[in-house]
């Protein structure tokens, strides 16, 4: 017996062998205890709930939605609420991330202690917290609906949230996208052509200015000659709130800026480590070169700043969605507060619901973790 | 040549330029180098004049501090600024929840000892090192003892925890335990055997690919299914549980990260000098991968920390669950700001202490010399 036991390969096997009979046999005691219990209860694991009547309201739905539709249809407005604030979440924590970050390694004394005290501040209070504080600022502090703070009769401020105008789109507003979509590819065009030449002859064209004018230009003449498919319809004050216009939700804004700010925060220190592991020689010797500074900015440092940077970055953007559950504490109707809260409230089947809520965000993190993988392959330094 | 002084050396030198030295000259290099740099420093002034006085007003001059004030209303007529009577009133709430008032001795006695209990984990230049260690090592069975009762104590059950106590017991239980299993976990991961590979992988990368809230909802909602009929779980001992295996996915990648990084040579060494695997990873290579890894477990530390807000989702009274229940009384509606402010003052302190620590033992043990 000491024998097999002393050689590595059949130790390893019987190591093996021992951890697949506990874990398995772990597992099975789950699942019979499971099927025993639900026998128990008197029923089977269904999905079949998932196509009736879900019986309850959601005030935040992109597509058509009311309490006669399904549980299916309720899930999908989660995904699509989740989606949606995870969206413009990432933006806003990109932006103030960077800014922070830059701020951070500003020469400037205030503006570096500003970010500082920022940065700490953001990263070190739990995310709930500043979900529910500025949940609780907009709601208890911003006045009423009569009183609402008015930004040039534009956008107001109240406790029900923001209302702005919302755009409304004529069929012809499609002639203007297309137009966006026709700039868009005869900039990379120009972009690609510009390069070649380049490359051939060395001679530069001034591939920025000509692609931002095209980008503006086009879409814009389009819009003026389709006759402004497009207008807004401005939120206006009738009885006891407002009417028309689109209102963001005190939720909404709430879980938005949370998440944008500590998320940004994580941002911020990512920046600046990422510009700091650029070594100063490198400036250095793109100077020597002859670039200019943002030239040496934009093909020397930043090139490997964002090697370091983006990794990260990612995982934060993982992080923000993953985080953006904690929608449910202020009652924001994400994932976890459709099938996950109200469905599984309603129909009691606690098992169906939290094995649908867990299989969406593996499937999230996962593709995410696989594309960043992939990412990392493409960007790592090819050592010879 | 008479340009020069004869008398070279002989003069007393000038005095610098005074915009250059000093105050003026602090100001002038650091807030005012160039026009962008001037023009950053009055946005930058303009943004603090826009904030700093108004917060303060807020915070300190036009608030009420007094605990005679048994109504918002009364506060609303004495000043316009934050009513901290609210935190008054629910400060011992706050920080026991509804554990019973002749028992809080105990909290304080166990929080007090914690630290004693922290001190040769944290330092390893104390006097009495070895004596500490033992006592660290049966801290965990008296801090046990302690909160629950047993043993002659009174007992007292975990439905009445709450508040910071709360805070402070999950996060540093979830701390103590997720480390070891961490590490297990990305030595599981790095490991020879394919099969324990496959294991350690789908477990990590399942509880990172999960929201912890899910994860909540599933101790609070499912794990009845998973037991034998009639089990029953303490539901603080859930959730404590759950941040257990969750935070251990965490540490195991921050520490696969470290282990990544220590050259096979160390291995190989270890190798040629006879040790067995336990020895060698515990003499060799560990200490490297961890010491590297450092940053990156105390992040997951201050992660976890704040992450223990979350159990208020499924009912728990921690500080926020408190102040839920504090909002809900209508003395005291609509007093949120005060509140969650407080809380945040709270976790800000102990995170930021603990991000404190991470620089310091990051300098500490760096034995590179790249900045020397």
């Amino acid at each position: 017996m000491s024998h097999i036991w002393a050689d590595k390969k059949s130790r390893q096997i019987i190591i093996q062998i021992i951890v697949i009979v506990v874990v398995l046999s772990l597992l099975g005691f789950f699942v019979r205890n499971t099927l025993n219990n639900l026998e128990l209860l008197g029923r089977e694991a269904s999905y079949s709930f998932l196509f009736a009547p879900s019986n309850y309201d959601i005030n935040q739905h992109l597509i058509e939605y009311d309490s006669r539709s399904t549980h299916l249809r309720a899930t999908v407005v989660g995904i699509i609420n989740t989606g949606l604030v995870a969206f413009f979440g990432i933006m806003l924590a990109t932006l103030i991330g960077f800014v922070a970050g830059v701020s951070r390694l500003s020469s400037n004394f205030l503006v570096n202690r500003i970010a500082y005290v920022f940065v700490e501040f953001s990263r070190n209070v739990p995310i709930l917290l500043w979900i529910l504080l500025w949940h609780g600022l907009i709601v208890h502090n911003m006045p009423h609906p009569k009183q609402a703070i008015a930004a040039y009769d534009f956008a107001f401020l109240t406790n029900r949230g923001i209302y702005v105008p919302k755009p409304l789109l004529e069929p012809a507003f499609w002639g203007v996208a297309a137009a966006l979509a026709i700039a868009l590819a005869g900039a990379y065009y120009f972009y690609r052509i510009a390069k070649r030449k380049q490359e051939v002859t060395g001679k530069q064209y001034p591939v920025y200015w000509v692609n931002c004018s095209l980008i503006v230009v086009l879409p814009l003449l389009a819009f003026w000659l389709l006759g402004f498919p497009a207008q807004l319809e401005y939120p206006v004050f009738q009885g006891f709130n407002f009417k028309g216009g689109l209102v963001l939700s005190p939720e909404f804004i709430a879980l938005l800026i949370a998440l944008g700010v500590y998320t940004g925060a994580f941002i911020a220190e990512i920046v600046r480590a990422g510009i700091l592991a650029v070594s100063y020689g490198q400036t250095e010797a793109a100077y020597a070169l002859g670039l200019k500074p943002n030239l040496a900015m934009r093909m020397v440092i930043l090139p490997q700043a964002l090697r370091v940077i983006v990794p990260p970055m990612i995982s934060q953007y993982l992080n923000l969605t993953k985080n953006s559950s904690l929608a449910i504490a202020v009652g924001y109707m994400d994932i976890v507060a459709t099938i996950g809260g109200i469905s599984l409230n309603q129909t009691g089947r606690a098992l169906e619901c939290m094995s649908i809520v867990l299989a969406l965000y593996l499937c999230i993190s996962l593709s995410i973790s696989a594309f960043m993988n992939w990412y990392n392959k493409r960007i790592s330094l090819v050592e010879r | 040549m008479d340009k020069y002084p004869q008398n070279t050396g002989t003069q007393e030198d000038l005095p610098p330029p005074i915009m250059h030295v000093g105050v003026a000259g602090w100001i002038r290099k650091n807030m005012l180098s160039s026009p962008t740099d001037v023009f950053l420093t009055v946005i930058s002034i303009y943004i603090l004049y826009e904030i700093v006085p108004p917060l303060a007003n807020w915070v300190f001059f036009d608030a009420v501090f007094s605990g005679d004030v048994e109504h918002r209303n009364e506060c609303r007529e004495i000043a316009s600024g934050a009513c901290w009577s609210v935190i008054v009133a629910r400060f011992e709430q706050l920080l026991y929840g509804f554990y019973p008032v002749h028992l809080r001795w105990r909290v304080n006695l166990t929080f007090i000892l914690l630290f004693v209990a922290l001190i040769p984990l944290l330092y390893d230049q104390v006097r009495g090192r070895k004596y500490l260690l033992w006592f660290t090592l049966i801290y965990p069975i008296f801090a046990f003892l302690m909160l629950w009762g047993g043993l002659g104590l009174e007992s007292v059950e975990s439905s009445k925890f709450g508040g910071f106590l709360l805070t402070v017991l999950i996060g540093v239980t979830g701390i103590a335990v997720s480390l070891p299993l961490g590490i297990a976990l990305s030595l599981g991961r790095q490991s020879s055997m394919p099969l324990m590979r496959l294991l350690s992988v789908c477990y990590i990368e399942f509880f990172r690919g999960v929201p912890l809230i899910t994860l909540l909802f599933v101790a609070s909602t499912l794990l009845n299914y998973f037991m034998p009929p009639g089990t029953y779980f303490d539901l603080l001992l859930r959730v404590i549980i759950m941040v257990i295996l969750f935070a251990a996915a965490y540490i195991a990648e921050v520490v696969r990260g470290g282990l990544a990084a220590i050259p096979r040579g160390q291995f190989e060494a270890a190798d040629a000098l006879g040790l067995k695997y336990a020895n060698c990873m515990r003499l060799i290579i560990l200490p490297q991968a961890l010491k590297i890894s450092i940053p990156g477990i105390v992040n997951t530390f201050i992660g976890l920390y704040k992450d223990t807000t979350l159990v208020v989702i499924v009912g728990l009274l921690d500080p926020l669950g408190i102040s839920g229940a504090t909002l809900a009384d209508s003395r005291w509606q609509g007093l949120s700001t005060e509140l969650y402010m407080f809380i945040a003052l709270g976790f800000f302190i102990s995170c930021f202490a603990m991000s404190r620590y991470s620089l310091y033992l990051e300098r500490k043990l760096d034995t590179g010399h790249k900045n020397q």
